[in-house]
């Protein structure tokens, strides 16, 4: 009976293949605005997630400067007192359960070479660094200790660099001007390509922090000192044991604020990510109103479907068809309008999201449980906005049906 | 096969529109009795009460006051869904206008009463099948009504009242769209079904040589029984 039904409606959805596609359009659009907005979402959470740890997991970022809070960031009512050598020697010397601790200053350069030049992030650094962000290397080594130490002028140099520079060919040995010092080149980094925020990681220069120092900054500074954390220790674990050296050696009194910040970049991942998700939500939810619209041109045509169909309504009810025979074939009939609707939709979301992520470069991430919402959810608006229309139809006096034109 | 127990009764029924002054008696207490096997003409002008006599005969109407018996069951009582169901089993409906459905071929067309009854897919093709067959169809059940003649419309919706294998027949002008021709294969066919199934007819007419083939003639005037007569070139 039911199949039969089905069958029935099928018949009657393709009588009328223009008005009963009008009709799919708006479930169509608000199923497919579901599906992409909620796919890119978790593509995008999923970018976000992976660039962040990128940036080197368990890892600890300590600047100078109150730490961000209720506030804003701090630093307007009081001079920031720089991070120093001091700072960075105690914890060297004290904290434990850290893989690694490297300082790093950073600022955008031109870079020169020959008659080509490039604005580059520069960073002055030790060989500790490459170990705390979890960076490697293509070709050539590292700054040796006494490298560091000295600030003499070699550096390594990333991905787009080399190619601006060099295109394919081998720069190592090769000089270029960094902010009118030399530099020679002693290492190529492996490509890493954009983050999510749209930074391209591989067009980087780095060089011994007191060459740096020296010669581009032009004081004692150390921006960040970069703290990751070894396997066995919790990046939770360590912030607190790194913010007690830092006060000591800082001469900070327990009734003072610290006048330095230590970001936990898991803590920052787990933020971004869950601001991603509930902005993939809200967005969302903004399409599944077009959802709604889309029901009410459901309940229109089958109101009109219902009137114009009032003769062979009282042909079936003369010939003895129940009130719930005529309800459940226009609740089906309904329901099968929006299911398709529901089931193209979902095919048109799935390939724009498909299509954004391919030039987005994001993951392609469907959800089966989105995609199974999607179908019931359509499903249940036929049924929900069919219902009027088809009561109407069920509640129609035969004699009046019979006798309409 | 002509003479049996009746199969309804009309008895006092009133039918009545509007209230007050605008109050309308379309039928004002009628009597009236058909036995099983009878083939009956009803007829009367326009506004008679003729219709609504035959939308209460076939359980698509209730009076107003009075009882309608059919089959002995006060049938003026029950609710949509009971009438529905009484209609199903025991009555069939043929219409001036055929109304068949469009794009529907004649077997699906005859089908259609089965699919009510619950019938399973395939003995309601063979069903409709025999419907069609005994109408004189065979070769067209694929058809669509737009495929068909007039006449042969009128035949598939024929087909359509007696697959059930009712007992009542009710036909509201069911010759009223064709030509002389036509009216009289059509008539040919409703005594036939008459005489050979032991159907009970009963039909609105307004021409009288087609109500000359029924074996009994009611006329309807304002609401009463005017005359009720036996038909003596037919009996």
């Amino acid at each position: 009976m039911i199949w039969e039904t089905v069958r029935l409606s099928l018949h009657s959805i393709r009588r009328n293949v223009l008005r009963s596609f009008l009709t799919l359009l708006g479930i169509v659009i608000g199923v497919a605005a579901v599906i992409a907005m909620l796919t890119i979402g978790s593509g995008t959470t999923q970018k976000v997630k992976a660039d962040i740890s990128k940036l080197g997991s368990n890892l600890l970022v300590v600047r100078a400067g109150r730490p961000a809070g209720p506030g804003g960031p701090g630093g307007l009512d009081q001079v920031v007192r720089p991070l120093a050598e001091k700072d960075l020697a105690a914890l060297v010397a004290h904290l434990t359960g850290a893989r690694a601790i490297s300082p790093a200053s950073q600022k955008q350069v031109r870079v020169i070479f020959g008659t080509e030049s490039l604005t580059s992030g520069v960073t002055g650094t030790d060989s500790a660094y490459l170990d705390a962000r979890d960076w490697k290397l293509m070709s050539g080594r590292p700054f040796s200790d006494s490298e560091t130490r000295s600030g003499t002028g070699v550096c390594l140099i990333g991905e787009t660099v080399r190619q601006q520079f060099f295109g394919a060919g081998d720069p190592e040995g090769e000089i270029i001007r960094v902010n009118r010092t030399s530099c020679k080149i002693i290492g190529l980094l492996e490509p890493k390509g954009y983050t999510g925020f749209g930074q391209d990681q591989d067009n980087v220069v780095l060089m011994p922090l007191h060459a740096y120092q020296r010669r581009i900054a032009g004081n004692r500074d150390i921006d960040n000192i970069y703290i990751a954390a070894d396997d066995r220790t919790p990046t939770s674990e360590l912030q607190p044991r790194v913010e007690d050296i830092l006060r000591d050696i800082r001469r900070i009194t327990p009734d003072r604020e610290s006048d330095f910040a230590i970001r936990d970049m898991t803590q920052i991942a787990d933020a971004m990510a869950s601001a991603t998700t509930t902005m993939t939500g809200m967005l969302g939810a903004v399409a599944g109103v077009s959802l709604l619209v889309g029901g009410i041109g459901i309940m229109n045509i089958m109101l009109v479907s219902v009137t114009e169909r009032t003769r062979e309504i009282g042909i079936r009810l003369a010939i003895g068809a129940h009130e719930k025979h005529i309800l459940i074939q226009f609740l089906v009939e309904a329901t099968v309008l929006s299911l398709l609707g529901g089931i193209i939709g979902i095919l048109i979301g799935l390939a724009l999201a498909g299509l954004a992520s391919a030039t987005l470069t994001i993951p392609f991430a469907p959800s089966p449980a989105v995609i199974l919402l999607a179908v019931g959810f359509s499903a249940l608006i036929g049924m929900v906005f069919g219902f009027f229309p088809a009561l109407r139809g069920a509640r129609l006096d035969p004699i009046d049906a019979l006798r309409h034109e | 096969m002509a003479a049996g127990a009746p199969l309804i009764t009309f008895d006092k029924v009133w039918k009545s529109y509007g209230q007050g002054e605008a109050r309308v008696h379309a039928l004002a207490g009628v009597d009236l009795a058909i036995r099983r096997g009878e083939f009956v003409a009803i007829m009367g002008p326009s506004g008679s009460g003729k219709s609504t006599a035959m939308n209460i005969i076939g359980c698509l109407d209730t009076p107003t006051a009075g009882t309608y018996s059919f089959l002995g069951v006060d049938a003026g009582r029950l609710d949509r869904n009971r009438r529905a169901m009484l209609r199903n089993l025991y009555v069939g409906f043929v219409f001036q206008g055929y109304n068949l459905l469009a794009r529907t071929t004649a077997a699906e067309n005859v089908e259609l009463p089965l699919i009510y009854r619950g019938v399973a897919s395939r003995e309601r093709r063979d069903l409709a099948m025999q419907a069609l067959a005994q109408v004189g169809l065979v070769g067209r059940e694929h058809h669509t009504p737009a495929e068909l003649s007039g006449g042969q419309q009128q035949r598939v919706a024929i087909a359509r009242a007696i697959v059930t294998r009712p007992m009542l027949l009710v036909a509201d002008e069911p010759t009223g769209n064709l030509d002389t021709a036509r009216t009289h294969e059509i008539m040919e066919l409703l005594t036939k079904l008459n005489k050979e199934l032991g159907l009970t007819v009963t039909m609105v007419t307004h021409e009288a040589d087609v109500a000359d083939y029924a074996e009994r003639t009611i006329r309807f005037l304002d609401g009463h029984v005017a005359s009720d007569d036996v038909n003596l070139e037919t009996t």
